[in-house]
């Protein structure tokens, strides 16, 4: 047990809820999305780039997108929280982890925007 | 204070060797190990969600990647950890709302999440893959 005196900081509150809001927000994509590709049975090119050429899809799914890179960001840095015990090493890791999300949501825009 | 006392003097087993895992606890350590390999996937699966959407030509090259058995099998997989995640989520959830928090709904509902998310796996193997 960590004997901590819990004085007027957050403590993770805010990760907590945007790690499960996020995860709300992820499951309910899972069930439009699985389906929507049930309805429409995407066989062809032009059938599954449909599916993501309207507004409402698009939307969801850059949603989608950016609540599953900050739930991999809450998640992993608790990993590294949890098993990379130098400071140094653990600051390299959760910067190179931040680097690469936020470097994915400019990559998954890019797929969304300019199919 | 007093109990903190009484929670130092309490015996610990970290040994992972020894330690045999109930149910919820190998859901939850797949819970994370599923988050983990989803997330060092994550280039994979946007550059396959780029090549399928970018043009005919790379939808094409897509088609054929995912065609070699090999890598359905690997998707299967990512399915699977997906699915898993996903139940054990809501598990998570629900937990978090103080529903099944005893021991013997808590175990049956990591059960249910094992069943439901292997189910819905081969559902989708069968639906999208095969």
């Amino acid at each position: 047990m960590v004997n901590r005196i819990v004085v007027g900081a957050h403590y993770g509150l805010k990760d907590w809820i945007i790690q499960r809001a996020t995860a709300i927000i992820m499951a309910l994509y899972t069930v439009l999305f699985l389906a929507v590709v049930g309805a429409v049975g995407p066989d062809t090119f032009e059938a599954w780039r449909g599916i993501f050429a309207g507004g409402f899809m698009k939307f969801m799914t850059f949603l989608f997108f950016i609540s599953l890179f900050y739930h991999a960001w809450i998640g992993v840095r608790d990993i590294w929280m949890d098993y990379a015990k130098p400071d140094g090493l653990r600051l390299i890791l959760m910067i190179a982890t931040a680097a690469v999300l936020v470097g994915y949501a400019g990559w998954a825009v890019q797929i969304l925007w300019r199919m | 204070m007093a109990e903190m006392a009484i929670k130092k003097k309490r015996p610990k087993n970290l040994d992972l060797m020894t330690i045999r895992l109930p149910l919820p606890g190998i859901l939850s350590i797949l819970h994370r190990i599923s988050g983990a390999v989803i997330f060092l996937l994550l280039p994979v699966l946007l550059w396959l969600l780029q090549s399928s959407l970018a043009s005919p030509e790379t939808f094409a090259t897509f088609k054929s990647f995912v065609g070699n058995p090999l890598v359905k099998i690997v998707l299967l997989g990512l399915i699977w950890l997906y699915m898993h995640h996903f139940c054990a989520g809501i598990r998570y959830l629900l937990l978090d709302l103080h529903k099944g928090v005893e021991l013997a709904p808590a175990r049956l509902s990591s059960k249910i999440v094992f069943v439901v998310s292997i189910a819905l796996t081969l559902i989708i193997g069968a639906k999208v893959l095969w």
